[in-house]
């Protein structure tokens, strides 16, 4: 078996689903004949043909609203936006008709929309967001972002199967990345929704974490053992629902908490993990809970500024040694 | 294709059911009773009915009519009890209290419940024949856009993704002149809505909204083309809103002559007229609809002001699905833990 990466696993994900379940189908902007921008669904058209992989136009209301539709009539269909930052243009199918038709008509709406998202790769402001904190806020939606192959085939099976409408986040930096191919089992199976995963134990300091930041803070945590501090680090996977349980566990255990993430601060996740820890696990706190997150600007082009946006190693270590003096 | 003649009274009575039972929400609305507003299809009964009236449910046909479409509504079966629940609000309405007036879908009867933000449902009517496509069915979807509607985005996009992907789709665009108080000349710079339409590559017809067997004939022509693979129909009905957006708006903007020339052209008497000098039904018969449709509703909003509202904490749940389906494991707890 060979090892593979973050973006063949989507791949073989959704090709298992589609050669398993005959209600799923594909639409998107060019995924067809061209097999998406990134070459997530090449082959998929040659496979399964024009009518289960559907190029569309540049319409992504359209797309979402005619996967709802499907939906509603017993399909699976997944939506591809080309870049995750253009699922604000149907931000209203989303929230307004997907998130809300379970509560107001007793419909769930089995979608997934699924797309490339973050930064690193100098595409600017329009092609480098995180969207979650735009979606936190609704009820009836769920959004996963995996930080390992296993998880990406096993998270976009669980999607594809859900009975809710699920946001799936790619990270490009993970897409293609070397380091992170991992071989994973042949045998169907699904990483279940809402379940957190832990990337490292330890017992000083937590840093709850997801997508490309996971490989951040476990970069840090080599540093940081160096330096005597022992951190644990939390895979979130599913960002909503997002796993109470395991994020309380590991606040009990290690007392500290540096919730790290790629989007920007002001309203972002980091802001309700720790409203959570405070009204769940305030007593076992021995420091402020600290956040480390892109700063509050549009993602910005050149290298020397997205460098400096973003967070970083170094900005994790510092926010862990100044914990370490509580 | 031609109605025979209990067919046409039978279109009499789904519009005389329309405007009686919205006479009666007025009542409510005016003795405190709707805890939300009234959107009125006074004026606009021909429309709904005539178009809905053209689907058939043995090919599993599906509706998405707007507000102002109660009338579709009917004729797909759904039953004045759960329109009056709805507005007042009560437990054992189809949305159980969660969401207002017809907001409300039935699959199984073929009708999917608009929402707020317009043009939404012509997108979501696209997934839906298209998934009917898909399945090798035969099923023609309908969906509703106003003049205003007709300037959002998302109709723009679905009209175009209708056109592009040859759907068994028709449009019905009532055109009543105004989108709550913008008259249609502040909306579009073309003269109809169909030629908007046109734009995409559908086929278009415009009819008199205001005449009940026209819509039929007209919708029936698009039903047909739908089914038999000729793409999305767009039809522009051209009518009038003879109330206000809802009932705080007193219409003041709307020139008396207007508002008098389509008094005169209400469509409820335009079908009597016309059944009673073809000599398809008598006065009596006419008279007979009217009694009906008094007996169906007297019993209906009884019914419906004897339930109750519905208990506080209903509105917890089905957020998510219970075992999350396919993604074992899934217990979603939600913010509901918390209550």
């Amino acid at each position: 078996m060979a090892a593979i990466t973050l973006l063949e696993a989507i791949r073989q994900g959704m090709w298992e689903e589609m050669e398993r379940d005959d209600r799923v189908f594909m639409l998107g902007e060019d995924i067809g004949v061209y097999g998406g921008a990134f070459k997530v669904t090449e082959g998929f058209s040659e496979r399964f043909g024009a009518e289960r992989v559907i190029d569309t136009p540049i319409s992504e209301s359209a797309i979402v609203g005619a996967a709802c539709g499907a939906a509603m009539m017993g399909l699976r269909p997944v939506a591809e936006m080309q870049f995750i930052d253009f699922i604000s243009c149907c931000f209203d199918i989303l929230t307004n008709y997907a998130a809300k038709s379970r509560y107001r008509q007793g419909i769930g709406i089995p979608i997934v929309v699924r797309g490339p998202c973050g930064g690193g790769v100098h595409g600017g402001p329009f092609h480098s967001q995180n969207v979650e904190s735009f979606f936190l806020n609704t009820p009836g939606l769920k959004m996963v972002e995996p930080s390992t192959p296993y998880d990406a085939k096993g998270l976009i099976k669980a999607a594809i199967r859900d009975e809710d409408p699920v946001l799936f986040f790619e990270h490009k930096l993970l897409y293609r990345n070397p380091k992170i191919k991992q071989e994973v089992p042949a045998d169907d199976y699904i990483v279940p929704i809402g379940k957190a995963a832990i990337r490292r134990e330890g017992r000083d300091v937590s840093i709850i974490t997801y997508g490309a930041m996971v490989y951040t803070a476990l970069d840090a945590a080599e540093r940081l053992q160096q330096e005597g501090i022992d951190a644990e680090v939390i895979d979130l996977r599913s960002l909503l629902p997002f796993d109470r349980e395991a994020i309380v566990e590991s606040v009990k255990k290690t007392s500290k908490v540096i919730i790290l993430h790629e989007a920007t601060r002001t309203g972002g996740m980091a802001g309700e993990l720790t409203a959570v820890i405070n009204e769940e696990a305030f007593d076992y706190l021995d420091g402020p809970i600290l956040r480390v997150t892109s700063i509050d600007t549009p993602v910005p082009y050149a290298p020397p500024l997205e460098e400096f946006f973003l967070p970083s190693v170094d900005k994790v270590l510092k926010a862990a040694r100044s914990l370490a003096a509580y | 294709m031609e109605l025979k003649k209990p067919q046409q009274l039978e279109l009499l009575y789904f519009m005389r059911l329309t405007r009686s039972l919205e006479d009666r929400l007025d009542n409510l609305l005016k003795q405190g009773k709707i805890v939300g507003g009234l959107f009125r299809s006074l004026g606009q009964e021909a429309t709904a009915v005539g178009s809905a009236y053209a689907l058939d449910r043995t090919h599993g046909d599906i509706v998405s009519p707007l507000t102002r479409d109660l009338g579709a509504m009917l004729v797909m079966g759904a039953r004045p009890r759960e329109v009056f629940a709805q507005y007042l609000a009560r437990g054992t309405s189809p949305s159980g209290g969660r969401d207002q007036n017809i907001h409300f879908t039935d699959l199984k009867r073929g009708f999917i419940g608009t929402i707020s933000p317009l043009g939404t449902l012509v997108a979501v009517m696209n997934g839906v024949v298209l998934a009917a496509k898909m399945q090798q069915k035969k099923t023609v979807g309908m969906v509703y856009i106003g003049d205003g509607a007709t300037s959002t985005g998302v109709f723009h996009e679905a009209a175009n993704f209708a056109a592009v992907q040859n759907l068994p789709l028709v449009i019905i665009a009532e055109n009543n002149g105004f989108a709550y108080s913008t008259p249609t000349t502040k909306q579009m710079k073309v003269l109809n809505l169909t030629d908007r339409g046109k734009a995409y590559g559908m086929t278009t017809e415009i009819v008199d909204g205001n005449d009940a067997l026209a819509v039929y004939k007209s919708s029936r022509r698009a039903v047909e083309r739908a089914r038999n693979g000729g793409g999305p129909t767009m039809i522009e009905a051209k009518t009038f809103r003879m109330r206000g957006h809802a009932a705080h708006d007193n219409q003041s903007y709307v020139p008396k002559d207007v508002l008098e020339y389509w008094r005169k052209r209400d469509p409820i008497a335009y079908l009597e007229k016309e059944l009673t000098q073809k000599k398809v039904a008598s006065l009596g018969e006419i008279e007979d609809v009217a009694r009906k449709v008094a007996k169906v509703l007297d019993a209906d909003l009884a019914w419906a002001e004897s339930q109750p509202p519905p208990a506080p904490d209903s509105a917890l749940g089905d957020v998510y699905a219970e075992d999350g389906g396919g993604s074992a494991g899934t217990k979603v707890a939600s913010s509901r833990s918390e209550g």
